[in-house]
């Protein structure tokens, strides 16, 4: 099972995010936002990051940026999770090096699959 | 089973948001007032955590509603719409109703109302649209086939992005039977090779079912990452696309949220790890004491007592740390005042600077939830009554804007919140008047300033020449009295006529732990809270005196105070009955004294209170019970519904 760092300021959905992955056996370490998760990243190794755009102190796709100028992180799966109506959002993720995104509101069987679906 | 999860951070969503509309009005205040764009920002961001939530935990009205919020905050984030006073009145509205969606959602019933509908239209007009349905996305042709030919060349920096072709054939081949040709021309000589770079690409054939849309999803992250081509090798003619395309609508989240008033409360880390290590040192100190229990001589006295001492501290560290728990500052309960008195200012053509002092201030969760009410009626009849209109008071030299101030601090082992303002004081005619009128007092009564003050608390008394819908309809200072002695709290004045009003509460710091005296009275003992004990005195037969009616008085200082017998009150037998024999504990509650008459004192303690209503029934004159260190229980005298059953009892 995989070890995986789960980012968003928001405590409900971050609580469901990690119980969801919890539950299907996964390792998973939760951060409120993009400079406590890179503080969680420098100190250990991920094979998948999860992180909201939207957050106080470093939002999600300045954090993809710093994960990406470090070597351990360089091809590590980081999704992004976007709402609908933010499409330039993701394009904005990518263009800083996120791998995919995720879009709210999704619901347990949804995270599953996408995770599935990066870690195989 | 996935819903069940889901369903448990309900209230944690809800807890959150309400959190995020606080932050979203106050930062909405602090703009209307030229705050910086940071604040745009964090309005944004609560917009959208709330937006996402409630999509994500089955609310689709709310998230719909937000959206509108959302779209007009993008504008005002992005500079394309100027803030002002409209805008900002917009958006506070907005915040409002979706209190109302949250409660309404907490309690299981729709959202949507006239009002949701009327403002979210109201945001779209401002937004410059109209609400309409998603169109289906149309068909196009060619989107099926028996077979496809994929031309899949990635860029050579995909694999840093953390998207493997490997991946992507797997999803493929889900869909189908996949045959994979690789395409070395981009292959260079091994020197140039970098092994982290894609020098790759591929010709897929897939045969099955699978339709272009599907194809496509697959390569949705890596779009802007590869030269990708998709065509059908056999096409298909297209069938009639099936009707019920769209997903069945989510079951209503109300019984999710059943009991959701059961409330939890939010505790730092570093009072929870204060916790840890104190259980941490209990247990030590147990498994030391837990030595003497299979042998023990005298010499080990020493030691025993020690430990003894060492778990007394750590019992009463862990009291107060666990007691810690349920406190939270009061700045929750003071942020819902800048756009209370905005609003009200507004409406009475008022100017008012609002000052909140203390606001880290804690207390616990259960008195902060019921002060707001009290608190709410001090600071609407401070600008309502205290505070006069600007030009009155440019009149009596006075700046223009008044002062009110709202502090929290503690004093002693209470926790004291003042409001106060500069207004105009207590109108002392007005309030004699009044109360002459209600028969309150009589007309050759000399009143001092003090007992003037008092009377503003008598029920149904209001001095408002026109009632108005703010305040002075007559629920008024006799509540917020009775709603503070509910929490063991006092409530006091003092004014200065053209200088101001300041209402003192006086709260406890816990309703779980009460300092109280033991008085025994029969074979019951009874504990009057600290707070409420003025003196206890042994009464001598010169200061007892017998009015007609069967009312006994009781002479304190330069008062009368009647005497209450507990033992007949509750009813115990073996009492005394004589007054000289007996000890007589001066009391006082809601601004009333009287004397307890009790056999004699027991001692001071803390007691730990437990519910008579919850356990048994309401039982006036009481709040609750402890248990007494001998396993015995104890009623905990409630001395503002003793006075209250008192003066009752005589009027009938």
């Amino acid at each position: 099972m995989a070890r995986i760092l789960a980012v968003d300021d928001s405590v409900s959905m971050r609580g469901m995010v990690a119980f969801t992955l919890r539950g299907a056996g996964h390792e998973v370490t939760e951060a409120e936002d993009g400079q406590l998760a890179l503080d969680a990243a420098r100190g250990s190794t991920f094979d998948l990051v999860l992180a909201d755009v939207n957050m106080p102190v470093m939002d999600g796709i300045a954090m993809v940026r710093e994960l990406r100028t470090m070597a351990q992180y360089q091809g590590v799966p980081i999704l992004m999770l976007t709402t609908e109506s933010h499409t330039d959002k993701k394009m904005e993720g990518k263009a800083a090096g996120a791998t995919g995104w995720l879009v709210k509101p999704f619901d347990p069987d949804q995270l599953l699959a996408t995770v599935k679906r990066v870690l195989g | 089973m996935a819903s069940v999860g889901v369903a448990q951070f309900h209230q944690v969503f809800f807890e959150e948001s309400l959190e995020g509309l606080d932050v979203m009005e106050s930062s909405l205040l602090a703009l209307d007032e030229g705050g910086d764009s940071e604040l745009v920002n964090t309005i944004f961001r609560a917009a959208h955590s709330i937006k996402g939530g409630s999509a994500t935990f089955g609310f689709p009205e709310m998230a719909a509603f937000t959206h509108e919020a959302e779209s007009l905050l993008d504008e005002l984030r992005d500079g394309r719409r100027a803030i002002d006073g409209t805008i900002v009145e917009l958006l506070l509205r907005t915040v409002d109703c979706l209190r109302g969606m949250f409660a309404r959602a907490q309690s299981g019933q729709p959202l949507n109302n006239a009002e949701a509908e009327s403002l979210r239209g109201q945001m779209a007009a401002a937004l410059g649209r109209k609400i309409e349905p998603k169109a289906a996305p149309s068909r196009r042709a060619g989107d099926h086939a028996d077979a496809w030919r994929i031309d899949f060349r990635p860029h050579q920096g995909m694999l840093a992005g953390g998207n493997d072709p490997l991946r992507l054939f797997r999803e493929l081949a889900a869909l189908g039977e996949l045959q994979v040709q690789p395409v070395l021309d981009r292959l260079p000589p091994l020197a140039a090779l970098k092994p982290a770079q894609c020098h790759l690409g591929w010709v897929l054939e897939l045969g099955g079912p699978a339709t272009r849309d599907q194809i496509a999803a697959v390569f949705d992250w890596v779009e802007d990452e590869c030269e990708l081509t998709i065509e059908p090798l056999h096409v298909v003619a297209d069938e009639p696309a099936p009707a019920a395309g769209v997903p069945a609508g989510k079951p209503p989240a109300a019984a999710a949220v059943h009991g959701a008033e059961s409330g939890s409360v939010r505790v730092s880390i570093d009072k929870i790890d204060g916790l840890i290590d104190l259980v941490g040192e209990l247990v030590i100190t147990q498994s030391m004491l837990d030595q003497f229990r299979e042998e023990f001589d005298t010499a080990k006295l020493a030691l025993l007592q020690q430990g003894l001492t060492q778990l007394a501290r750590h019992t009463r560290e862990l009291q107060e740390s666990v007691m810690g728990v349920r406190m939270l500052p009061i700045g929750s309960v003071f942020n819902r005042f800048p756009r209370l008195v905005r609003d009200l200012t507004q409406k009475l053509g008022k100017q008012v600077k609002l000052e909140l002092v203390g606001e880290q201030t804690e207390l616990d969760k259960t008195v902060l939830e019921k002060i707001g009410d009290p608190l709410v009626h001090l600071v609407r009849n401070a600008i309502d009554h205290g505070l006069e209109m600007p030009d009155r008071r440019r009149a009596v030299g006075k700046a223009q804007t008044g002062a009110l101030r709202l502090e929290a601090f503690h004093r002693g082992g209470n926790i004291v919140v003042e409001v106060s303002d500069d207004g105009a004081g207590l109108n002392r005619e007005a309030i004699v008047a009044k109360a002459l009128q209600r028969g309150l007092i009589a007309s050759g009564d000399q009143l001092s300033d003090e007992q003037v003050a008092e009377l503003i608390f008598q029920p149904g008394f209001s001095t408002a020449a026109v009632a108005t819908d703010l305040s002075g309809r007559g629920v008024g200072m006799d509540v917020v009295r009775r709603n503070v002695s509910d929490l063991g709290g006092a409530v006091a004045i003092r004014t200065r006529s053209g200088h101001g009003t300041v209402f003192t509460i006086t709260l406890p710091l816990t309703l779980a732990i009460i300092d109280g005296l033991t008085a025994a009275v029969g074979r019951e003992h009874y504990i009057v809270p600290l707070v409420s004990i003025i003196e206890s005195v042994q009464a001598r037969p010169e200061t007892l005196h017998r009015v007609t009616g069967g009312g006994e008085l009781f002479r304190f200082r330069d008062e009368y105070l009647p005497v209450l017998r507990l033992h007949q009150l509750f009813g115990c037998t073996g009492a005394q009955a004589a007054i000289e024999e007996g000890l007589l504990i001066v009391v006082e509650g809601d601004g009333t004294r009287v004397a307890l008459l009790v056999d004699g004192l027991i001692g001071q303690q803390q007691a730990v209170v437990k519910s008579l209503e919850a356990n048994y029934r309401r039982v006036g004159g009481i709040s609750g019970a402890t248990i007494l260190a001998d396993g015995s229980v104890a009623l905990i005298v409630d001395v503002a519904g003793l006075i209250r059953l008192q003066s009752r009892s005589k009027a009938a």
